[in-house]
């Protein structure tokens, strides 16, 4: 059996293979002490040179939050995180308020370089607009000039803050209010930065906005706020990406994102979420605990896309609230779990208009030792005339020691409404591989075939330059998992 | 071309393959005829490395080197092609995706960049107009749907687009009406060439009547027992293999 490679031998050199974004950038940064209280809070604001409105928010938010539970009804196992533990505040201290990219600390750049998002390369070449926010502070935001002309706002929230006070203090938290959820409220109270986006009425964004998150202090949370409001008759395509280094301990990420789509309006989100997953035996990795939800105003769209492949613990669900008639929200998703990652992810559309349509496609892929849960609720209210929904869950086993579970909910008070729900469960066979083999097609590729023909109809939704890297990540995160 | 040498096969301990020999030149097409159960798809899979089957004794040797070590893909990178029985499905993967895939991981394995994409196009135009593919048809999730015939033409399809050495089409008829084992055997008849060898496994005489043989075996409870031109299987068909059961078990 000299050159026989086996699946043993792919299994062994896949042990030894690392999570790719790994490394950790020697960057100094001004870090708060560990713990949580209002003086934390007021610090973080003032931090920011918040005003007045701003610092009370947080504090509203942050008193509710002490009085909050964590949520328990998830499929996931997991220790509870110290919030007394962790870090608040992280700023890499070379950012100067007045930046421009040729200021950028050039580790930092280095950095973007590993990440294959060189800033420089990003502006002349993808036409995406960019936003970087690492730990906790937005580092650089692209093409604000060519965007500016449009009348486009894409900034970092807390120059929003400053800047776009007005817009801000309309639509913050109108969506996803500061005491929704336990997470929901820490995130409100704590958000160092994230992003801000207003499109004016009537534009069609010319370029992919795109900002892109990065977790690299030790001991820190990530809490980043995004508010997209797609201003009427304008159209927008924001696109999410996250990695982090390997790090034993669990870190915390946990974001909020509101999207406000006015009358015929719509908003295309898209992420790509590669938070270190933990290594193989489960120790490490980032809890995701993301709040993130949309309104539709009157023939209004919003449609969310994700590929999640990283974090050790997922608990995700991006919903729609189908306000205004004939509006439509979509969800397509593809959730990869491997080793010992657990995610309960989904969505909620919430239809409350006349002729509201929503559909949901759900591509669940599990291996290893993982659980991976879709859960989702599609209520129509008692108003909403001829709702539609379609919904569609499929599931895709590797090997025998991994879950997946389906947790759908429909409540309907409205007679008119129409709701199909698809479900599929099937696993990688013995026979495909051998099949591929033979057309000398090689194991680790037959999964990688299969695996992308099983996500195909969400990859189709993604962004091309995000499709092209989201099939990468799909390889390797699933490598050596078939037994 | 292809050399068995007393070749001893299993599956989970249970012998199925026991003692074969036979030799296959180039330019040759042989025929594998047999009752059911007699190991006929079982060689087909242990040829093409199958991992399930374990050879227990003997050697197969293509163009003089032993390939029983060699993993399934790096013999289909040396020109082995099966063409399946039961051809399986992988959804969301296109006709053209797969053998594009195939085709390129077979260069890569041979130290060769990817073929250009126009090239490509043309190849799969030529070798779907040969088979009388529909270009429809070649965007279609693979085997997903498939009626019997189109499973067994794209095999073939696959087989014109691969050009192996050594093609061994398991029970190719089974499944087809008279119109689609006339396109099928067609096919096979134009890719056929004094450089590359076909072995058939079938049941009937039918196909042969179309692929015709040069030589033709019978294979009866893991041993080949009787080999002959194409008039055998003739008379396979008149007789049926009880003859052979009783001869070899006298």
């Amino acid at each position: 059996m000299a050159n026989k490679y086996t699946e043993d031998d792919l299994r062994e050199e896949l042990k030894t293979k690392e999570y790719e974004y790994g490394f950790y950038t020697d960057i100094e940064s001004d870090t708060f002490p560990i713990g949580l209280n209002e003086n934390i809070v007021r610090a973080i604001s003032k931090k920011k040179d918040e005003p007045q409105w701003m610092t009370d928010w947080r504090l509203e938010a942050f008193r509710a939050w002490k009085e909050m539970l964590e949520p328990e009804w998830a499929n996931v196992q997991y220790e509870k995180p110290d919030f007394q533990a962790i870090a608040y505040y992280s700023a890499p201290t070379s950012v100067d308020p007045n930046k421009t990219l040729d200021d950028v600390d050039p580790d930092l750049l280095a950095m973007y370089k590993k990440l294959g998002i060189s800033v420089d390369e990003q502006k002349k070449m993808n036409n995406i607009a960019m936003d970087i926010v690492v730990d906790s502070v937005s580092v650089a935001t692209t093409f604000k000039k060519t965007l500016g002309e449009k009348g486009i706002i894409f900034m970092s929230i807390s120059e929003a803050i400053k800047e776009h006070p007005e817009l801000v203090k309309k639509y913050l938290g109108t969506i996803v209010p500061q005491k929704d959820n336990f997470y929901a409220a820490l995130n409100s109270a704590v958000f160092s930065d994230g992003s801000f986006c207003y499109i004016p009425k009537g534009v069609r964004c010319p370029m992919e906005l795109s900002t892109y998150f990065r977790i690299n202090q030790a001991g820190t949370g990530q809490f980043e706020r995004t508010l997209v409001i797609a201003d009427e008759g304008s159209y927008v395509s924001y696109l999410e990406g996250c990695t982090a280094p390997s790090r034993d301990e669990n870190q915390l990420h946990a974001a909020v994102v509101e999207l406000i789509a006015l009358d015929d309006a719509e908003i295309k989100y898209s992420t790509v979420q590669n938070w270190y997953p933990g290594n193989t035996e489960g120790v490490g990795g980032v809890y995701n605990f993301v709040t993130k939800r949309g309104l539709c105003e009157k023939n209004a769209k919003i449609s969310w896309t994700q590929v999640e492949t990283g974090s050790a613990i997922t608990w995700k669900y991006p919903s729609c609230i189908l306000k205004g008639d004939n509006s439509v929200g979509e969800f397509y998703s593809i959730a990869v779990t491997n080793n010992y990652q657990q995610a309960d992810t989904g969505t909620k559309m919430i239809h409350l208009g006349k002729n509201t349509k929503s559909t949901i496609i759900s591509k669940g892929i599990s291996a290893g030792k993982s659980q991976n849960s879709y859960r989702g609720l599609v209520q129509i209210s008692s108003r909403a005339d001829n709702a539609r929904n379609f919904s569609q869950c499929d599931s895709l086993l590797m090997g025998n020691d991994c879950g997946a579970h389906t947790f759908p909910y429909i409540e309907v008070k409205n007679k008119s409404a129409q709701i199909e729900h698809e479900a599929t469960t099937s696993k990688i066979g013995e026979d495909q591989i051998f099949y591929c083999n033979q057309r000398g097609i090689d194991t680790e590729k037959a999964i990688a075939l299969i695996v992308n023909g099983f996500s195909k109809e969400v990859l189709n939704k993604l962004p091309m330059e995000f499709a092209v890297e989201a099939r990468k990540l799909l390889e390797i995160s699933l490598e050596g998992s078939v037994g | 071309m292809l050399k068995i040498n007393d070749l001893h096969a299993s599956v989970e301990g249970k012998a199925i393959l026991r003692g074969i020999n036979f030799e296959v030149n180039p330019g040759e097409v042989h025929a594998i005829m047999g009752p059911n159960g007699s190991g006929k798809s079982t060689l087909a899979s242990v040829i093409a490395g199958k991992e399930e089957y374990e050879v227990v004794k003997g050697e197969i040797l293509l163009e003089g080197e032993d390939i029983e070590e060699l993993a399934a893909e790096e013999r289909a990178h040396k020109g082995v092609f099966l063409s399946f029985q039961y051809p399986v499905e992988i959804p969301g993967v296109s006709v053209t995706n797969f053998i594009k895939t195939a085709i390129n991981e077979t260069r890569k394995a041979k130290g060769l960049n990817d073929m250009p994409a126009k090239e490509m196009l043309k190849l799969i135009r030529e070798k779907s107009e040969l088979l009388e593919i529909d270009r429809k048809f070649l965007s279609r999730s693979l085997n997903e749907g498939f009626s019997g015939g189109e499973k067994k033409r794209n095999e073939i399809f696959q087989m014109a687009m691969l050009e192996p050495k050594l093609a061994i089409l398991d029970e190719t008829d089974s499944g087809l009406d008279i119109d689609a084992l006339r396109i099928v055997a067609n096919g096979v008849n134009k890719l056929k060439s004094k450089d590359n060898a076909v072995i058939v496994i079938t049941h009937y005489q039918r196909l042969l009547d179309y692929i015709v043989p040069d030589f033709v075996h019978v294979l009866y409870n893991g041993r080949i027992v009787k080999s002959g031109t194409k008039e055998l299987a003739h008379e396979l068909e008149e007789k049926g293999y009880d003859w052979i059961k009783e001869e070899v078990n006298a």
